[in-house]
């Protein structure tokens, strides 16, 4: 299996606090992979790395074949129109209606008409289950719904990989089993590579296919591995805890 | 009942009796005496629980007091007859020891450190300011070359909230300051019945700098804060984040729309700020000082000249500019909570107002070297 995105030796602080040192990984095509860990030990800030939102202290990111970090702003604008990402909150533009939201990167980078962006828009909303929403603000629908169009509007352009933070966050179990659900569906028909930051045990042993657990004393990965052979042969007591529930 | 701790000293153990009704409603048994007593040669201490009828947190957080005493004096400690529950709810407590970490700065630092950092702070503040500048601008010429990424509909939007929507106060306010300034000048001219300069003087004082102060300072309030709010908001709910992920720049998509509207319908508004300002000043002058329309209109057109006005648009434009970017700013700058968001908010308005008093002295001053 190819990778599709080499992360090494990465050091990411805030001013002189590091919050992760020489964490190393790699995500193959196809992958649903994890990055797990408790509260606080800087799974979100490693996104944030990985989609260009931080600059981190020292280290590489590949992102299919091109230099991301270090790389020129050029590189990684490039890069990041190959990636969709579905934010913890939705992160929806709240003054647009959910067909704005998802025709907003269709206008910006494609030439398509209007009636075709349209299209387009439909069947993204098809897919997540949210047909007929397309002139619902986001402040009228539901939670489990944001994060639905959320994921419409970042599989916009059929991104090849999609970022997760936090997806089942503030969802009840059905609608965050019905999310793992439609994430694997999307892996498996539009062949799309998924990095999903979670501490969600369901999700993660349901649907993850490999995954690092950071650790927040070490401030590094101590652990790589599919999260069911993570399960089954722990490598240390804090991974064994952490993957049942303290236990 | 009141709670009670009773003492009762042995050789080598002190025993600590609780008793009575604990509730947290109630002050706590004074618990001095057992820090002294601590003090004393026991190797042990025993907390018996015996009497207790009641109890609610303030007994568990009496017992852990004593038990960071204890610790304090390095003395070993067990319990006796403790009430149902209460020990699983110190054990609960003491399970977690206390993270070392380092001391927070409390209180008021030196006078120097307090100095340097605020100066250091102020500095940083000023380069930030100036780099936000740079990329506003950099946006601009983007737009101007029709490279800019932004909706069409939402520079409308924009224009019509900083232009149409804003007139019912701007009309309000204005007529109100126009009205203020003849009142105010009628009681002096009056004195030599000389009532007809009202007009001059209102004509000149608004056209010239009040019109566009007033309008300026609305607009600061109205809508400078709201786009610090909305952007700030925008921030907190990762939506910025969304648009630079996407390869959308924030600066064309938010900050340029926001800036060419409010650039663009200040002088508008000044114009306007000046006309009901003048009206304002009519009414005083036809209803309370007996002036003809006739002979007001004459009057302040005879005082109006071109220049004036024009130095009135010149700095209506530049609180325009001054306003939209203090705004911009705020919001892009604004932190991740919902207390940043009213921060950013307050900080758009101070500062755009202090902008543009900096801003009218500076060409007060340029107009005047100049003679305009």
């Amino acid at each position: 299996m190819t990778d599709f995105l080499t992360v090494s030796d990465m050091t990411v602080a805030y001013g002189d606090n590091v919050v992760m040192k020489d964490v190393s990984f790699s995500v193959h095509e196809g992958d649903i992979f994890i990055i797990m860990g408790a509260s606080g030990c800087g799974k979100s800030t490693l996104l944030s790395v990985l989609t260009g939102l931080k600059e981190p202290a020292k280290g590489t990111e590949v992102f299919n074949g091109t230099d991301f970090w270090p790389g020129t702003p050029e590189n990684r604008k490039n890069a990041m129109r190959q990636a969709g990402i579905l934010y913890q909150s939705g992160a929806l533009w709240t003054s647009m209606t959910l067909a704005e939201n998802i025709a907003l990167p269709l206008e910006q980078y494609t030439n398509l008409t209007a009636a075709e962006i349209r299209d387009i828009v439909a069947l993204k909303l098809d897919l997540v289950g949210l047909a007929g929403f397309q002139d619902f603000y986001p402040a009228e629908i539901s939670g489990g719904m944001k994060k639905r169009a959320g994921l419409a509007r970042a599989l916009a352009l059929d991104p090849k990989i999609v970022f997760f933070d936090e997806p089942s966050a503030g969802l009840d179990p059905v609608s965050s089993k019905n999310l793992d659900d439609l994430i694997v569906q999307i892996r498996d028909t539009l062949q799309t590579t998924i990095v999903m930051v979670t501490h969600e045990l369901p999700s993660l042993l349901g649907i993850g296919t490999n995954s690092i657990y950071l650790d927040v004393d070490t401030k590094s990965a101590i652990a790589h591995g599919a999260p069911r052979d993570l399960l089954k042969n722990p490598p240390n007591e804090k991974v064994r805890r952490f993957l049942n529930r303290g236990a | 009942m009141m709670s009670t701790v009773q003492l009762i000293p042995a050789k080598k153990e002190l025993t600590v009796v609780f008793g009575g009704d604990w509730s947290i409603e109630t002050p706590f048994e004074n618990v001095s005496d057992f820090e002294t007593l601590a003090k004393s040669p026991f190797s042990a201490v025993v907390f018996s629980g015996e009497s207790v009828r009641r109890w609610d947190s303030s007994f568990v957080a009496t017992i852990l007091h004593f038990i960071t005493v204890c610790k304090k004096e390095k003395k070993s400690y067990r319990f006796e007859k403790m009430p149902d529950g209460a020990l699983p709810l110190i054990e609960l407590a003491l399970k977690v020891p206390p993270r070392d970490l380092p001391p927070r700065a409390n209180g008021r630092k030196p006078f120097l450190d307090a100095l340097g950092e605020t100066s250091l702070s102020f500095f940083a503040g000023c380069a930030d300011a100036f780099s936000f500048c740079r990329q506003a601008y950099a946006s601009l010429r983007r737009f101007l070359r029709g490279k800019a990424v932004l909706r069409k509909s939402d520079l409308w939007l924009a224009l019509q909230e900083a232009g149409a929507n804003a007139l019912p106060i701007v009309s309000l306010i204005c007529f109100m300051i126009g009205l203020i300034v003849a009142f105010v000048g009628s009681i002096q001219l009056k004195l030599f019945g000389a009532q007809i300069y009202v007009a001059s003087l209102v004509a000149i004082a608004v056209t010239r700098v009040m019109g566009a102060i007033m309008a300026g300072v609305i607009m600061s309030g109205r809508t400078g804060a709201s786009y610090a709010a909305t952007i700030g908001s925008m921030q907190v709910n990762e939506e910025v984040d969304a648009l630079e992920t996407m390869g959308i720049s924030p600066f064309d998509f938010l900050v340029t729309p926001r800036l060419l509207a409010l650039s663009l319908m200040m002088p508008f508004l000044t114009v306007y700020a000046d006309i009901t300002g003048i009206l304002g000043g009519a009414f005083v002058g036809i209803v309370m000082l007996d002036l003809s329309p006739e002979e007001y209109v004459r009057a302040t057109m005879n005082a109006l000249k071109m220049r004036h006005v024009l130095v009135g648009i010149a700095y209506g434009a530049s609180y325009g500019v001054i306003i939209a970017l203090c705004g911009c700013f705020q919001g892009i700058r604004c932190g991740r909570n919902a207390s940043a968001v009213g921060k950013a908010t307050t900080s758009a308005v101070v500062v755009s107002i202090v902008l543009m008093t900096v801003d009218t002295a500076v060409l007060t001053f340029l107009f005047n070297m100049f003679g305009v």
